[in-house]
């Protein structure tokens, strides 16, 4: 019964019971009783109706029990009761069913931010159409005000687009040709022309949106358990009906315990937090995948952090081209063309910085080879080239001088990545690289330890200098560096052997292997990677540290939330049918309170959707790692 | 192979979830059934040579969920 029709009979049935009212003012007792009889009747079909069902389906419910009070009511001839009571029961459930559309509220207000149409230039001609008849390969104008109705790169124009349905940040981001647009980021201000590539239900925001309800809808381990015990509650609580009749021979206080021992507000107790803790996380653009993962993520006591491109922004730069036997942009030119084979950030951010100085790269790598987690060996021009850390020199038999080394550790200690670059056997410069630390990341850091993270470790691939320097200005509790992905792996084994509770963070692709292992995995998710929404159990939508650090002091209080409401749901039962046995409570009464109890557990999950975590506070300050 | 959702009005109950899904199982062309109580949806994914759209919004109405608004693709 859908929540219209549960309010059109719940106003007739209250409006019996007013009339009711006057007509035993009246004393006109014979009407007054066939009106309790009608309203009963009508409020008390589409229950018995719902509890037929539910028996249908093999499941004990609230409304077979509400329906076999009822039924009771009527018999003995107490129609004020069981008018009473349906009334309640119907206004109940329709006040449940606003209430928890406010538990829902945040995940339609996303929904309701999908773009509906759509301006693409078709033939040479502009045409608005609607935004499922959009197709890849479509381009689309977005003008002022407008929202982006597909993912796609902007092939003219620049913009300021806010992309908080994406990312939760609605600090707006200035964007231009070649750089990617979001489905549902609202363009703010300028024109763009964008090339579509994802459209419809492949999108990043419709993915995002699918997601989440499937993250609402998977059940928490104390949600499962509560929905087992809810049914064997409901047939224990008949049994134990009928023993208070056999003992007290009182029909109305029988069906009394029937009605006020139902389970209404435990069932929901669980559910309504979660969805709401989910809710909250998606609005602050952390994506937390269902109820078990929201529990799981309350319980860490260990974070371990990828370095590059989780603390730090993963856009690194060249500073520094340091050679010791050619010319600068010679080398840079042709270790930028062995690594265009590269997908490794440093390899790419070489080629960046070699398009930058506008080098021509010609010549394609011949016989290369990328050693995972130490860098790549390939031909160039009849040189062959290994580029790298000291350990892929090492295997490769490249000696490291002494003037080499001491100039390769300087920079290292100034918070660099040296990359050793040599030719035909001999080393011939040094490419330093330098990645910024996110500027949230001291504050989320402290925000995490101030909320009940015991240690905070990291593992990275990088050098060891490079790694305590960052270990050193986030104070980290331990710091292992030059660490391939299986190494990764297993030290966050070690870290879960030793019984701790362990959370992963990565950028969802070198660190994969270890994010799966780790009791809780969280991604980066760059506005949407494919790999780390997937695989990954919270991804952080906007790349922002602080989101980590919410969702988990987040995670926690829906934990409490649903503690709480359990408690108080058993607490309302316990009491209520101690009320009972005493005498001092009834049936229409109890309904009542039971109803209430069900609401205070609602709107007590409500608080959860404005959660904010006061620990921590905003770092204004921008640590970034010096380069000379 | 389509794929449509129905946005419903709210559902009141779990008991909702298990009809509408009981229901759509047994029509013949419906591959896939997803009910999402909390956003008010169904996701279905079916064979347009044996059921169409308009044919599971008819169902669902029947059952007592009028569909607000469908997508298909």
């Amino acid at each position: 019964m859908n929540a219209r029709r549960t309010s059109q009979i719940t106003a007739i049935t209250g409006a019996l019971l007013l009339i009711a009212i006057g007509l035993h003012l009246g004393g006109l007792h014979e009407w007054r009783q066939g009106t309790l009889i009608i309203s009963t009747v009508i409020a008390g079909t589409p229950i018995a109706i719902k509890a037929f069902q539910a028996i249908r389906m093999k499941t004990f419910s609230i409304e077979l029990l509400v329906t076999i009070a009822v039924v009771g009511a009527l018999f003995i001839g107490e129609y004020v009761e069981s008018a009473a009571v349906t009334f309640l029961f119907l206004f109940g459930a329709y006040l449940e069913v606003r209430t928890l559309e406010k538990t829902r509220s945040s995940l339609r207000s996303l929904i309701d931010m999908a773009p509906v149409e759509a301006t693409v230039l078709r033939d040479g001609e502009t045409m608005t159409i609607s935004v499922d008849d959009v197709e890849e390969g479509d381009r689309v104008i977005v003008r002022s005000g407008e929202k982006v109705a597909i993912d796609g790169e902007i092939i003219s124009g620049k913009a300021t687009l806010n992309e908080s349905a994406i990312t939760g940040e609605s600090v707006p981001v200035t964007k231009t040709k070649n750089d990617r647009v979001f489905s549902s980021s609202i363009l703010e201000n300028g024109f763009i022309e964008v090339l579509a590539d994802r459209v419809g239900d492949d999108t990043t925001f419709a993915r995002i949106i699918e997601l989440i309800e499937d993250a609402q809808e998977t059940k928490s381990k104390t949600q499962k358990f509560l929905d087992r015990f809810a049914n064997i509650y409901t047939p224990a609580i008949v049994v134990m009906s009928i023993l208070v009749y056999l003992f007290t021979r009182n029909i109305e206080m029988t069906l009394t315990f029937l009605v006020v021992a139902c389970p209404g507000a435990l069932v929901i107790s669980a559910p309504v937090s979660i969805v709401a803790g989910i809710g909250n996380g998606a609005r602050n653009g952390a994506l937390i995948k269902g109820g078990e993962i929201m529990e799981s993520l309350g319980k860490i006591d260990t974070v371990v952090f990828d370095k590059t491109g989780t603390l730090t922004r993963g856009r690194p730069e060249v500073t520094d081209i340091h050679t010791f036997s050619r010319k600068e942009n010679d080398l840079l030119r042709v270790v930028a063309e062995a690594e265009m084979i590269s997908e490794h950030h440093l390899g790419q951010t070489i080629v960046r910085e070699a398009k930058r100085r506008n080098l021509i790269l010609v010549n394609e790598p011949q016989n290369a080879e990328v050693i995972e987690g130490n860098g790549i060996r390939a031909d160039i021009e009849g040189q062959t080239l290994v580029i790298g850390n000291r350990k892929l020199m090492r295997t490769n038999g490249i000696a490291i001088s002494n003037e080499v080394e001491a100039y390769a550790v300087e920079r290292e200690k100034s918070g660099n990545t040296a990359i050793f670059a040599a030719i035909d056997g001999t080393i011939a410069g040094i490419i330093s690289i330098v990645d910024q630390i996110r500027p949230e990341a001291t504050s989320a850091l402290q925000e995490l330890r101030a909320n009940g993270i015991k240690q905070i470790i990291m593992l990275t691939g990088d050098n060891r200098h490079t790694a305590e320097l960052v270990g050193k200005q986030l104070d980290f509790d331990a710091v292992y560096a030059e660490l391939l992905p299986e190494d990764k792996v297993a030290m966050v084994q070690k870290l879960k052997n030793a019984g701790h509770r362990v959370a992963m963070a990565g950028d969802g692709i070198n660190d994969a292997p270890a994010i799966a292992t780790a009791d809780i995995g969280l991604a980066m998710g760059e506005g949407g990677t494919d790999i780390s929404m997937e695989t990954a159990d919270v991804v952080l939508m906007a790349d922002r540290l602080d989101q980590f650090s919410h969702a988990y002091s987040l995670a926690k209080a829906t934990v409490r939330n649903m503690r709480q409401n359990t408690f108080f749901a058993v607490g309302t039962v316990v009491i209520l049918l101690a009320g009972v046995l005493l005498g001092k409570v009834f049936l229409a009464s109890g309904m009542l309170i039971h109803e209430l109890s069900v609401l205070l557990v609602i709107l007590n999950a409500v608080r959860l959707m404005r959660y904010n975590n006061k620990n921590g506070k905003k770092e204004t300050a921008t640590p970034i790692l010096q380069t000379e | 192979m389509k794929k449509a959702v129905f946005n419903l009005e709210p559902l009141g109950c779990p008991t909702c979830v298990k009809k509408i899904e009981n229901t759509l199982e047994k029509m013949e062309g419906i591959e896939e059934i997803k009910v999402l109580f909390h956003s008010n949806r169904v996701r279905t994914q079916f064979d347009e040579s044996k059921v169409q759209a308009e044919d599971i919004e008819n169902t669902l109405t029947k059952l007592g969920y009028p569909v607000v608004s469908k997508k298909v693709s």
